[in-house]
């Protein structure tokens, strides 16, 4: 299980909840999960989200290895000028 | 990609202050901008533009500007597709209005004629009916329940209901228990701030030529930040497919942000197939101010706990953002960013977004942070003065570094805040004597940076030097350091290899240059090109030599034998190696494709001194230092541009700048008089301190440097003429008159 951290203002989605776990081994599968555990989330996931592993953070990256040890944070996908 | 572990590489090229590649071009008037492109029976474009804030299109009459001679076509929104996808739908109306327009200066219909005079006036002939409707400029206003709806249907989930329809974006960071945070405070200031939406002010307008054939097949050169964003656009706004169209960038002057969405190219390209010939559209200064995007206006309010000691305690902020006449999702980045110098144990940032009649926002260096960290900085400052404290200790008490549980969430790793501040505290203009009606400001800025889809590809030419083909608009210097670090891999001389900028058929996919990304990015794809052009040199040379592969190593630009069975060989050059690249299997190329990942956020720290005139409320900036960390700086000149470049344009957005509406919702200040950027005579020389802290996430340790030093500007300047006025100021910019009247009451 991977426990994901969630932005406050998508908790209301996602039954109040901060922290959220699902069953994942990359980023693919934690969003697919969270879209299926939360179908709140699901508008947010397709429009696009970041994510932070251990402190860095991917826009993308399907396939990034995903552990219970890691630290997972989800984040609004990253804009730039 | 993971830094080397040669950590104690010996640079050869990365580094060193080498010729820039575009300088000659660039001062002697050869270098060829959107405007500067031409083609054979080419046609001008011209585009009418709304003068209402906000109303509704209830016919527009186009005869008898068809009618006039000399105009071979004009289209209005009807002659542009309706995409499903909401981002594109926005882009194409925004090109041209369909049943209301949004804001003053949004395009209407567009002609296309044989000369300027005749396009001229020919959208003079073209008879819009308007619905005038009621309209809003104002991001609080906006937020009322009964404002002026913009475009309905438009909010996120994410928006409580009952809000006003303008309200599209909702969103709540942080950790931690506030109300006992604030609790442990001896003090707590609360403020509100507004600041006024700003452009990026680049120099040359949006200009494009374009051309659109009956079969389909298509042509744009045009001055953007993303020819493949521009395909895109223009693919989905024409009813086209991608392939059919092929983007080149020209030379570009300026972007800053402004230059990632297309206002002009789809237009251009709808009056070609109308008329069957090339037309180009060159934007007035009028135009780039009424109708491409500025930054977005805000208003936040902002509270801030603090021991007499100088240990913040809680911190909370509000961001109400107007991106303009659509949705946009600016507010997540500032709110993200609003505290993120800090290492808190208790912080909320909560950030709206509400759809105003202004121009549509386009992203301005570190989209949303200035702003937020502007009001969050002006707060510290001002519980450092009433606590009798210095605002730099407080700072690296206060800092976040590795361990922090970010205010946005994640914990972060190396960060270089706590060595930049150091740095700050250390150098001499920080103790440097001030005199009457001077102050000195201080503020921490940091931006997130990131990577994003790169392609490069790099050939080794048979002469022995070098070609890099990447595709992203060279708006900082990339050429120059995308140049160096293929040279610095290869171990040629930098003078051996030229990088050039693909159009969009010559080269795979690439992301906008935005986000700092692309010394980073396209650097690591570049690396990892030369590294894959390395391995196939000295495959050759294995088989020249009739040894295995692992035997031939790459050193100082030769392959060489290595290990024991390896033999005694003399070394072969690139050069030697290229010139029987035929005879050994064929040309020699590396190339790359990524989605990188791995950017590093970036923090900076500027200090500053002003003077203000108590009699006009003029204010001038009499000292300006930045301290950055840059990672690895490839090319020192351009990291020292980019952190001046960003201080001057926040010296801009703190003191003048400012989009000033009229009653009537109509901008009143289209032109560079009116709007007014710093020149050169109101600065003085911008200092620079560049520190040096590996991104662990790039080969070298780069990490992206154009965004960060537009984000402290404002705060710094903000505390130090309020300390010089002796009063907060709590709203920019901070123009003669409104600090007149903040200093006199």
């Amino acid at each position: 299980m991977v426990r994901v951290k969630l932005w406050g203002s998508l908790r209301a989605l996602a039954d109040g909840e901060e922290w959220v776990e699902v069953e994942a081994s990359n980023f693919k599968e934690l969003l697919d999960a969270l879209a299926e555990k939360h179908p709140g989330l699901a508008p947010q996931i397709k429009r696009g989200v970041s994510l932070a592993l251990d402190g860095v953070i991917y826009r993308e990256a399907w396939f990034t290895k995903i552990g219970p040890e890691n630290e997972v944070i989800l984040m609004p996908y990253m804009v730039g000028g | 990609m993971a830094f080397d572990a040669q950590a104690k590489r010996n640079f050869k090229v990365v580094g060193t202050r080498v010729t820039r590649p575009d300088g000659i071009d660039k001062v002697t008037g050869k270098a060829a901008y959107g405007a500067d492109i031409a083609a054979p029976g080419m046609l001008y474009g011209r585009i009418l533009r709304s003068p209402h804030a906000h109303a509704r299109i209830v016919s527009i009459d186009t005869s008898a500007a068809e009618a006039l001679a000399g105009v071979k076509a004009v289209v209005t929104g009807a002659d542009l597709a309706q995409p499903d996808d909401e981002d594109f739908a926005d882009v194409a109306i925004n090109c041209l209005a369909r049943d209301k327009v949004l804001y003053d200066g949004h395009a209407v219909a567009a002609v296309a004629a044989k000369s300027k005079s005749i396009a001229k006036q020919a959208i003079r002939l073209i008879k819009v009916d308007y619905e005038i409707l009621p309209h809003v400029t104002d991001v609080d206003a906006a937020m009322q329940p009964d404002a002026p709806v913009v475009q309905e249907g438009r909010a996120l989930e994410t928006v409580p209901a009952g809000m006003s329809q303008n309200v599209t974006t909702h969103c709540q960071f942080g950790h931690g228990d506030l109300d006992a945070g604030f609790a442990k405070a001896d003090k707590i200031i609360e403020r509100s701030f507004k600041t006024a939406a700003t452009h990026q002010g680049y120099i040359e307008p949006q200009a494009c030529m374009a051309s659109l054939g009956s079969d389909g097949r298509g042509e744009v050169w045009c001055c953007t930040q993303g020819q493949y964003m521009v395909r895109a656009n223009c693919a989905a706004v024409l009813g086209v497919e991608e392939s059919q169209l092929r983007i080149t960038s020209s030379e570009i002057g300026g972007g800053f942000g402004g230059k990632t969405s297309t206002f002009i190219e789809p237009v251009a390209l709808a009056l070609s197939r109308k008329s069957g010939k090339p037309v180009k559209i060159v934007m007035t200064r009028d135009e780039v101010l009424k109708a491409t995007g500025p930054t977005i206006s805000s208003s936040m309010d902002i509270k801030i706990g603090m021991t007499k000691d100088g240990r913040i305690t809680a911190a909370r902020g509000e961001l109400r953002y107007s991106g303009g006449a659509y949705p946009n999702g600016t507010v997540n980045m500032g709110a993200q960013a609003a505290f993120a110098a800090y290492d808190l144990e208790a912080v909320e940032t909560v950030g709206w977004n509400a759809m105003t009649n202004r121009p549509k926002e386009i992203p301005y260096r570190a989209p949303g942070a200035p702003t937020a960290i502007y009001a969050v900085e002006s707060v510290v400052d001002e519980l450092c003065q009433e606590l009798g404290l210095d605002p730099l200790d407080v700072r690296l008490m206060n800092a976040a570094r590795k361990g922090t549980v970010s205010s946005y969430g994640p914990t972060f790793n190396d960060i270089g805040l706590v060595a930049t501040l150091e740095a700050a505290k250390a150098h001499p203009h920080y103790t440097a004597p001030l005199g009457e009606n001077q102050g000195r400001g201080l503020s921490c800025g940091f931006w997130f940076n990131f990577g994003g889809n790169t392609c490069v590809s790099l050939n080794i030419n048979d002469d022995g030097t070098v070609g890099v083909v990447e595709g992203n608009p060279d708006i900082g210097g990339s050429r120059a350091s995308i140049s160096m670090m293929a040279a610095e891999e290869l171990g040629v001389p930098y003078d051996k290899v030229r990088t050039v900028i693909a159009d969009t058929s010559s080269l795979g996919f690439n992301d906008i240059t935005d986000g700092s990304r692309v010394t980073f990015a396209v650097g690591l794809a570049t690396i990892e090109a030369a590294r894959a052009a390395i391995k196939e040199m000295c495959s050759r040379v294995a088989k020249i030599w009739d040894i295995d592969e692992d035997a031939v190593i790459w050193e100082d630009g030769c392959a060489k034998p290595a290990g024991p069975n390896a033999g005694t060989h003399p070394p072969m050059t690139l050069a030697e190696i290229a010139a029987i690249a035929g005879k050994t299997g064929g040309p020699i190329a590396g190339h790359h494709e990524v989605n990188a990942d791995g950017a590093g956020v970036s923090f900076g720290v500027h200090l500053c001194d002003t003077e203000v005139d108590p009699e006009t409320g003029a204010t001038k900036i009499l000292r300006y230092t930045v301290f950055q960390d840059a990672g690895k700086a490839v090319h020192p000149d351009y990291v020292e541009g980019q952190m001046q470049g960003g201080a001057v344009q926040g010296i801009g957005w703190a003191l003048n700048e400012e989009y000033i509406y009229g009653e009537d919702g109509r901008l009143q200040n289209a032109g560079f008089l009116d709007y007014r950027v710093p020149v050169a005579s109101d600065l003085p020389d911008i200092e620079t301190v560049i520190l040096e802290i590996p991104n662990p996430g790039h080969p070298y340790g780069v990490r992206g440097v154009g965004e960060t030093p537009i984000v402290p500007p404002l705060a710094a300047i903000s505390n130090a003429v309020s300390r010089a006025a002796g009063g907060r100021m709590t709203e920019l910019p901070m123009s003669p008159p409104r600090l007149l009247k903040a200093m006199t009451g």
